[in-house]
């Protein structure tokens, strides 16, 4: 470490305690308290990147958010490696290791950096104009871009740290812990208030924190032991809950805010093992107080952009808290009188100030006096027109301003120096106001955008609210405090205070220089490379509005958003345009203010908590049978059931043929279960199902088909009638949740006459279903005492049984074609009965069989599945299910939807079969069907929605929809395919049993 | 972010509700009377206005009953919530 860019200062930074870290692959030291940028600068080293186009060299800029340089890649683990993260804000910690990005092969020789000379050939939106043609070439384009852009390496592995979500409901919370967000918390929690105050810094205090000058007191005390005091008194409130390393990331409606707070980020590496990363605070906040400071300009001059220009308060900030020179020989740019307070923090650490630039005629301040009578030399009326040195600032060039301030004129003076500072006043941090929704105002003054009007419960006070003096700032916000809260706290009313008032004000967005303009590099966006002639380039070619210049020249879009450039490329748009700044309005502030990890931002969601996993009660039977699973919605569904090593095929054929030529057994629990009560049910249905219901006998069951208003097939499934007023409706597995929301919809808004109750109780209840000829035989083995004659029990009916003394509902209704009863019973007891079927069937080779054995047997018979058949744009009609339309019924819904001039069109797309010329050649689902092949292009006619080979009837069989497809029976097809077309007949779409004789088998 | 009145329930987030489209759009009593373009008008033709507008809210993670609210789409203040075939609070 150069011992000499630290002072001796133990205010804040702790110089007994060394820690060691890697920069580049580089071991250097610091001092806990330091963040890796201040250690950095510490080191001597200002190089820490390289720009986004020009690869021009980039140092440290900033000491906090706004930092648009200093962005680097945190740490080598492939699982933890963070790209993007500012310098400014890491605090350094033992083993902390972080490399520039954005430079190949490294940061001190860059093979982009050629960019550079060519740059009067890359204008802006040169890469959308050059880019542009062909566009095949785009291949190319981006992998050139990409490598030579780079802006950091995403990790390659899961993130292996925990991250969390909490929730937080407070009367007030204020955001920013300076000087005026101190007062409004005390305030608050002192009048009872659940108050909570958060600071995205690892203290509170602010600015004001590390400000001791004569220029800035309050009762005879330099303002930071004043504050310091106040932090203090602090502790004494129960009710204020304090939050530092808390970043306001969000500001919705409602007061509803979005925190981060980084628990472990600042400790070492092995002390953050096992602890929570970060967490997300979910915020509702009765009131809010936005107190979240300015921060500082720069300002536009040719190469304004060399490694060692800094802002020139960030240079106060490493002298005052960090005790680091930012260099040994510095010089100061400012139009306004900050500069001047870091000229004495300089002055007084004992480092040497050149000379403080001043674009200003002459002040006489306070504080300008005080920096005079420490001998600091001034040059009024006077910009810094060049700077020179390529890897750090060695000179600034400095020329009077004409009085116009459009030129320079006389003598150039060249000034050595190693650090320059620049201050172009300052910019309220409105971001978080605006993202409320919050209108901003301008005020010409002093240039600047200010709070003006809210919906929300807030204020914004201190310099995030426009004052900027020390006691304007305190008695502002006192008093706005005071009328928002409704509360009257003195505490701050009789404070003596001496603050130094700046007079004169002088603004030049762009600041002349003796080359003229298009040969200078006057950067706005540091991080993304822009200028400010790419803004008037831009203007020049016709972009009017403020967005869409921000897009065309990339200023304001890197991911600082533009926090330093954007009131410069405003100014500049407006000058050059002659409109006023605030007619032209502001870019919009997106949240997050800072990034946000996507760690932070999923919390505990992750791997097995990413959604939630609904398993049948059967399912452990399933796993032990070693099946395989598919996810329906949020459940798992034995998919099927492989024995040695068969693949799907094999065992899906196997399962089909078993379950038609004997046995099969399913687990049904998923069917969606809704229990439906009350005196007017049958009215109800004959409503919501297309076909008729008020005959539907007690102990019945009876298939329905639910369409959208529009017409459109929704859902489908049997309800059965349990007794007089108590029906069981089932409903497909994805759609159950669904149904019961429409459903009830209707109950609640259109017929509330009606006395129905819906419950879902597809959870309640375990459903086995066995199918096949030998089903009968199986289930009176399980159930002897009930009579499964056709007579007593005959297709779709319905009987209540009990096995084992526990009662059950046994249904006769069949999906598969077959004989088949499905056993529905309290779920704790349902995998013994699906057990007690299995051994029972044993004799008869009893086949478990999965969904897609399932899907196939079903569209052996033609039936339709809802959401694979039909898609939203299908009709009863369309699907040849004609006859499940009620002629009597005066409504339900959907109905007038069904001869609307479009529904009753002929050559609507209809669901038929397919068979293929070649039996053996399955269908892929979702291929297209055409009906010619000599001519391109043709027409896609329609397409394949489920196909299968039937191992029951020993060929491919396909269901398909296609236009006019009802009268093309017999017609051939063709379905091309990638490197094959295949032919194809349309058939109706039942293939198997098609006098349902099966059924009673 | 919204913090929604349930006329049931009382404030709640926003993330317990699921909203519904326009409200006051009766369903014909009488649909087989209408012409296509009457029907359309009920079936497809919605405000969607900048301004306060007339919407349906389902408390769905809550009590599950509907309620109408009246909602300034340009700024998302809500004026009213009240129960279903009450009549608007405000005009
Ligand atoms: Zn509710």
């Amino acid at each position: 470490m150069s011992k000499n860019l630290r002072i001796t200062n133990n205010r804040f930074i702790d110089q007994t305690s060394k820690i060691s870290f890697k920069f580049d692959g580089k071991t250097l030291y610091g001092f806990k308290g330091d963040t890796l940028a201040s250690a950095l600068l510490a080191n001597n080293i200002h190089l820490v990147g390289r720009s986004f186009k020009y690869h021009r060299p980039r140092g440290i800029m900033t000491c906090g958010s706004e930092e648009p340089n200093a962005i680097v890649q945190l740490g080598k683990d492939p699982s933890m490696t963070e790209p993007n993260t500012r310098a400014t804000e890491i605090e350094l910690y033992e083993g902390l290791e972080a490399s520039s990005q954005n430079c190949w092969p490294s940061v001190n020789f860059d093979i982009g950096a050629i960019n550079n000379f060519f740059s009067p050939l890359i204008p802006a939106a040169f890469y959308y104009k050059t880019f542009m043609w062909p566009a095949n070439f785009w291949k190319l384009y981006e992998y050139f871009i990409r490598k030579s852009a780079g802006l950091g390496k995403s990790p390659s592995q899961p993130d292996k740290d925990i991250y969390d979500h909490r929730y937080l409901h407070c009367d007030v919370l204020v955001v920013g812990g300076g000087i005026s967000g101190i007062m409004a918390a005390k305030t608050a929690a002192k009048n009872n208030l659940n108050t909570v105050l958060m600071d995205d810094k690892n203290t509170l205090g602010g600015t004001t924190l590390f400000q001791q000058n004569e220029c800035f007191k309050i009762n005879n005390s330099y303002s930071n032991e004043w504050i310091k005091k106040e932090i203090k008194t602090l502790n004494s409130f129960k009710n204020l809950t304090i939050k530092t390393r808390t970043s306001l990331a969000a500001y919705h409606s409602y007061n509803y805010l979005l925190a981060r707070e980084n628990l472990t980020d600042h400790l070492d590496l092995n002390e953050k093992k096992d602890k929570i990363r970060q967490r997300l605070w979910k915020i509702r906040a009765k009131k809010v107080i936005i107190a979240t400071g300015a921060m500082e300009r720069p300002l536009i001059f040719n190469n304004n952009d060399r490694p060692g220009i800094i802002l020139s308060s960030s240079i106060k900030k490493y002298i005052d808290y960090y005790g680091v020179k930012c260099g040994k020989k510095i010089s100061l740019f400012t139009n306004n009188d900050s500069a001047y307070e870091t000229a004495i923090s300089l002055n007084n650490s004992g480092v040497s100030v050149n000379s403080v630039v001043d674009i200003r005629d002459k002040t006489n301040s306070l504080i300008v006096k005080q920096a005079e009578k420490l001998g600091i030399k001034i040059h009024w009326k006077s910009s810094v027109v060049n700077t020179n040195g390529y890897k750090k600032i060695n000179s600034i060039e400095i020329m009077k301003l004409s009085d116009d301030n459009t030129a320079t004129v006389g003598k150039k003076i060249i000034e050595e120096c190693d650090c320059l500072g620049i201050s172009g006043g300052w910019t309220p941090r409105v971001h978080l106001f605006t993202q409320s929704g919050g209108k901003l105002k301008f005020r010409d003054e002093d240039n600047v955008f200010l709070p003006d009007k809210s919906e929300l419960d807030q204020i914004s006070i201190g310099s995030c609210n426009g004052d900027f003096e020390l006691d304007e700032v305190i008695k502002n916000s006192v008093k706005l405090t005071n009328n928002f809260l409704k509360v009257n706290n003195n505490d701050y009313e009789n404070l003596e205070i001496i603050s130094s008032k700046e007079i004169d004000k002088k603004n030049i967005w762009l600041l002349p220089s003796d080359i003229p303009l298009g040969k200078t590099k006057p950067f706005l966006d540091f991080q993304n490379d822009s200028t400010a002639n790419d803004v008037k380039l831009a203007l020049r070619e016709g972009f009017k509005s403020i967005e869409h210049v921000k897009r065309y020249t990339t200023t304001g879009m890197a991911t600082d958003q533009g926090k330093l450039s954007n009131m410069h490329a405003l100014g500049i748009i407006a000058e050059t345009a002659g409109v006023k700044m605030g007619e032209l309005g502001t870019t919009t502030f997106r949240p997050p203010y800072t990034p946000l990890t996507f760690g932070v931002i999923v919390g505990r969601n992750v791997g097995e908590f990413f959604d939630i996993t609904r398993k049948t009660p059967m399912h452990d039977w399933h796993v032990d049978k070693k099946a395989e699973f598919e996810n329906v919605g949020q459940w798992k569904r034995a998919w099927y059931y492989p024995i040695d090593n068969e693949n799907m095929h094999e065992a899906v054929q196997r399962e089909s043929k078993a379950a038609r030529d004997s046995a099969g057994i399913l687990d049904a629990s998923t069917l969606g279960k809704i229990d439906i009560q009350g005196s007017d049910v049958s009215e109800f249905l004959n409503r919501v199902y297309t076909n008729a219901w008020s005959k539907l006998e007690i102990g019945k069951c009876r298939y329905g088909l639910m369409l959208n208003e529009d017409g459109m097939v929704y859902d489908d499934g049997v309800t059965t009638r349990l007794s007089e007023n108590h029906y069981l409706m089932t409903t497909t597995t994805g759609g159950a949740a669904n149904v019961l929301s429409k459903l009830e919809d209707y109950l609640q808004t259109e017929w509330p006459e009606l006395d129905v109750y819906l419950t879902s109780v597809t959870d309640h209840y375990g459903t086995v279903s066995i199918c096949g000829p030998n089903s009968k035989k199986i289930l009176s083995k399980v159930i002897p005492d009930l009579d499964l004659s056709d007579k007593e029990f005959p297709h779709m009916s319905f009987k209540n049984a009990l096995i084992d003394n526990i009662k059950c509902r046994v249904m006769r209704i069949s999906f598969t074609g077959e004989l088949s009863y499905e056993i529905n019973i309290q779920s704790s007891y349902a995998k013994s009965v699906w057990e007690k079927c299995f051994d029972a069937g044993k004799k008869f080779n009893i086949t478990p069989y999965g969904t897609e054995t399932m899907h196939l047997l079903r569209a052996e018979k033609g039936f339709i599945i809802a959401g694979q058949d039909t898609d939203g744009t299908m009709t009863p009609v369309d699907l040849q299910m004609d006859w499940i339309i009620s002629k009597k019924k005066y409504d339900f819904i959907g109905k007038r939807s069904l001869y609307r001039s479009d529904t009753i069109r002929e050559d609507r797309k209809q669901l038929v079969g397919l068979l293929t010329e070649d039996p053996n050649e399955i269908l892929e689902e979702g291929a297209q069907i055409v009906g010619k092949t000599n001519k391109q292009p043709t027409e896609m006619l329609g397409h394949v929605t489920s196909s299968y080979f039937s191992p029951n009837l020993n060929k491919s069989i396909a269901l398909a929809v296609i236009r006019n497809g009802k009268k093309l029976k017999g017609q051939k097809m063709f379905v091309p395919m990638k490197n094959k077309t295949i032919s194809v007949t349309i058939t109706d779409t039942v293939f198997l049993d098609k006098e349902n004789k099966r059924l009673n088998a | 972010m919204f913090l929604i009145n349930c006329p049931y329930c009382g404030e709640r987030d926003q993330s317990e509700f699921s909203a519904g489209g326009e409200a006051h759009i009766v369903r014909p009593k009488q649909p087989t009377e209408l012409s296509d373009n009457q029907w359309a008008e009920f079936l497809f033709m919605r405000k969607n206005i900048k301004g306060v507008q007339f919407e349906r809210w389902n408390h769905s993670h809550g009590c599950r009953k509907w309620f109408n609210m009246v909602r300034d789409t340009s700024n998302d203040k809500i004026h009213a919530v009240y129960k279903m075939g009450e009549k608007p609070p405000i005009k």
